[in-house]
């Protein structure tokens, strides 16, 4: 796509958006989130029916059956369907509610499961789609998790508070220890102009090896181990058990659901959040109407950075109850494919992160009942957000006429934005 | 509106073409599968299952040797099978928690990052059961800990770098500093210092200092310029044997080995000649850890209902550990260096030498 095209793609549904010869990312970014519901819809239809070939295709039977296609293609097309039917049918079993358990409990425990894991996409996902709005690209939330973490699990195994008290420390200080990392780009942003994608990388890599060397060292080392392992957490530390000893699903949930609504207010209540969304759609025009853009980038890192230091929280006192250099998986990285299926909405972002809480639960079944490779659930992540991030795309796959070629339905496109 | 009821026509539209593809043949191949799970219903009643760390059973080292130790029972033993590969330590609740569920009879986690989550699936399920590799810090009735005692076979590899060198400079480095590795680096510098005494020897060995637990590592087992560069810098230092104890990172000081023209490699874990045959021209031997066969042993064990809760320790002496065959090199290893090197396994199998290492199962 060419570049002006680009531009008055961006400028015509929401006016304000930059003009040509702004920041390209910036423009990018307005691309992505202006983008329809359904395109996100038909993202997810896309990816499945991708992951849908490969199962098929990594289907032993099939591969049989594929050599024989033309003398009795009904067997390939069988085999086919029974492959990604099963595969999926257990995906949803170990996503949503499994019916082939022996116990009640067992069967809902998936569904527990789906928001275990979603809690972290959740509160991370919302810290990379608040960044979004400044127009910020927050690469940053791994290491933001990884440091979060480190500081809630060293209060919650080194200090021994009272019950109550404890928690609420932990969980402050996995806040501070994310917003500090984020408030490093942030700051480096508005003062040197150094572009946060960089800074924030690299901070992950700094994140990364620091968390490897404080687990060797004798502060942070479990006594008697010489594993790369910390200490557990006091109990009083760990976010209580919503459903009790049988399920992982802790307290950290509602913490995901308090945040989802706190940034939702922020961005559509607050004079802060206008700031931020002021900064984000034209940083020029926000510098002129008296806003201190330098300072808006700041805060919204700092914030970012302390709701991935909380995805942090949900890990190492919800989850794992201990801190080891792998304890945020790639959730940093899942939470930028999260606020962009959500569009960067809050509310978005919350089901974004449930759906990819879901592929990750159901993966793991589908991987163990039916032998496909948990790759494939990495494969339908990574379509989605190839469709998210190229529209035309998907506008080509389904025929979707494109918001500006029709001048039309552009315009109608502009009103449901204003709707929405 | 009208896009969306357009797209909507097409989704519902391809949703029923993507239905009716299936719907179609789907009487047929029931047959098929049906015919497909009688044959499995003649095998015997038992569900071996492993769940893999982080590196997936592709890795070249342990959790495939595991893997295959498991596909190896399956094919002999005729167990059904099921396997959850991780792809970050978080996955590890999960995975051992699908594998419970699936009423696996017996469940091998490989690593000992999955010593915390086996420990709590196997607390939590005293009836089924579990055998970790690489950890023996569970003691639970329904956990068998898979150990080795690699020293021995490094220190085999120890006497032996000592005795090939001729710049009289060994070197060795590990991934990370974790007892699994650091074991074979002990039991290396043992092996060296064996040689420099009973040969009144001064050869040095670069990277690992055994009495403060201290040496080169590159942090990880990814990272394969990480290995080049570790390699080359002993090379530089003159070293002209190397045993890179790294998992797949060992492969870029092969390749670094390679190109120096004059460097031996010893391999760790499984045999780097079948392995990695284009470092075939450069590969001395490898300190071979039999995980498949220990894996199959203890699946064995539990099919017959013998299953037991004290650790299997490979050892020189059941083979669960050894020395790997020179292969190409064997006519550059001298016959008095071999009939030492039998001497000394003979030795260390008799308990006339101990080898010590804190990282000892």
């Amino acid at each position: 796509m060419s570049t002006p095209e680009d531009h008055q793609n961006a400028g015509e549904p929401t006016p304000g958006a930059p003009r040509p010869g702004e920041d390209r990312s910036a423009s990018l970014v307005h691309e992505i989130l202006s983008s329809s519901w359904l395109l996100s819809l038909l993202a997810l239809l896309v990816a499945l029916a991708v992951g849908g070939v490969l199962i098929a295709a990594a289907d032993e039977q099939v591969q049989e059956a594929a050599g024989y296609l033309f003398a009795r293609p009904t067997d390939f097309l069988g085999a086919a369907w029974s492959a990604v039917s099963e595969a999926y049918v257990a995906l949803f079993h170990g996503a949503v509610f499994d019916g082939q358990s022996e116990s009640f409990t067992r069967s809902i425990r998936s569904v527990t499961e789906t928001l275990t894991v979603s809690t972290p996409l959740i509160l991370a996902g919302l810290g990379v789609a608040l960044a979004f709005r400044a127009s910020l690209f927050n690469i940053g939330a791994q290491g933001q998790i990884i440091i979060g973490a480190t500081f809630a699990a060293w209060v919650g195994f080194t200090w021994h508070l009272p019950v109550g008290v404890h928690v609420i420390v932990a969980v402050l200080a996995g806040i501070l220890g994310g917003a500090l990392w984020g408030a490093i780009p942030g700051f480096l942003r508005a003062r040197t102009g150094a572009h946060e994608v960089i800074v924030t990388i690299m901070l992950n890599y700094i994140a990364v090896y620091l968390i490897s060397y404080l687990l060797i060292t004798p502060a942070f080392q479990r006594p008697g181990s010489s594993n790369p392992v910390s200490p557990l957490l006091d109990d009083s530390a760990l976010y209580p058990l919503l459903l009790g000893s049988g399920f992982r699903l802790h307290a950290g949930f509602l913490v995901a659901l308090a945040a989802t609504a706190f940034v939702w207010w922020l961005l559509n209540r607050s004079t802060v959040g206008f700031r931020f969304r002021a900064v984000g759609l034209n940083p020029h025009a926000a510098r002129t109407a008296g806003i201190k853009v330098e300072w808006a980038y700041v805060l919204v890192m700092i914030v970012a950075g302390g709701l991935a230091g909380l995805a942090g929280t949900a890990q190492v006192m919800g989850t794992e109850k201990y801190l080891t250099a792998g304890i945020a998986a790639s959730f940093g990285f899942d939470a930028i494919t999260v606020a962009l299926l959500g569009r960067s909405r809050p509310i978005g972002v919350f089901f974004a992160g449930l759906l990819f809480g879901a592929l990750r639960a159901g993966g793991v079944t589908m991987q163990a009942r039916t032998g496909t490779p948990i790759d494939i659930v990495l494969v339908v992540q990574s379509v989605i957000v190839l469709l998210i991030a190229a529209p035309p795309l998907v506008r080509a796959i389904f025929r979707l006429p494109a918001p500006n070629s029709r001048p039309r339905s552009a315009r109608r496109a502009a009103v449901k934005e204003a709707q929405a | 509106m009208k896009i969306a009821t357009r797209a909507a026509v097409l989704v519902t539209a391809s949703a029923l073409a993507l239905a009716a593809c299936g719907a179609a043949p789907e009487e047929e191949p029931e047959e098929t599968t049906a015919g497909g799970e009688e044959e499995t219903a003649e095998e015997i009643d038992f569900k071996g299952c492993i769940v893999s760390d982080q590196g997936g059973f592709d890795d070249r080292s342990f959790n495939q040797a595991g893997y295959e130790g498991l596909q190896l029972a399956q094919e002999s033993l005729g167990i059904e099978t099921a396997q959850a590969e991780s792809t970050a330590e978080t996955d590890f609740v999960p995975n051992i928690d699908s594998m419970v569920n699936q009423a696996c009879d017996l469940t091998v986690t490989v690593g000992f990052l999955l010593a915390g989550a086996t420990g709590e699936a196997a607390e939590a399920n005293p009836d089924a059961t579990f055998a970790i590799i690489d950890d023996q810090s569970i003691d639970l009735p329904n956990v068998k800990p898979i150990v080795f005692n690699t020293a021995e076979a490094a220190f085999l590899a120890g006497y032996l770098a000592a005795g090939y060198s001729t710049t009289g400079t060994v070197a060795t480095f590990g991934g990370m500093a974790i007892p699994p590795v650091t074991i074979f680096m002990d039991g290396f510098v043992d092996g060296v210092a064996h040689y420099n005494e009973t040969k009144g020897a001064e050869v040095e060995v670069l990277g690992w200092n055994k009495d403060d637990q201290s040496g080169e590592f590159t942090g990880n087992f990814e990272d394969i310029a990480a290995g080049q560069n570790v390699a080359n810098a002993f090379i530089d230092a003159g070293a002209d044997v190397i045993m890179p104890v790294a998992g797949p990172v060992g492969g870029g000081a092969a390749s670094a080995a390679q190109e120096a023209g004059d460097v031996a490699f010893i391999g760790v874990d499984s045999d780097w000649f079948d392995t990695s045959p284009e470092y075939a021209d450069i590969i001395l031997t490898s300190v071979l850890k039999q995980m498949g066969p220990a894996v199959f042993d203890v699946i064995n064990e539990s099919v017959q209902d013998n299953f037991s809760n004290e650790a299997y320790v490979g050892t020189l002496e059941n083979e669960g550990v050894a020395l790997a065959p020179f292969h190409d090199l064997d006519s550059t290893v001298s016959a008095e260096l071999k009939s030492e090197l039998e001497e000394i396994q003979a030795q260390i199998v008799a308990g006339d030498i101990v080898v010590e290492s804190q990282s000892t199962p």
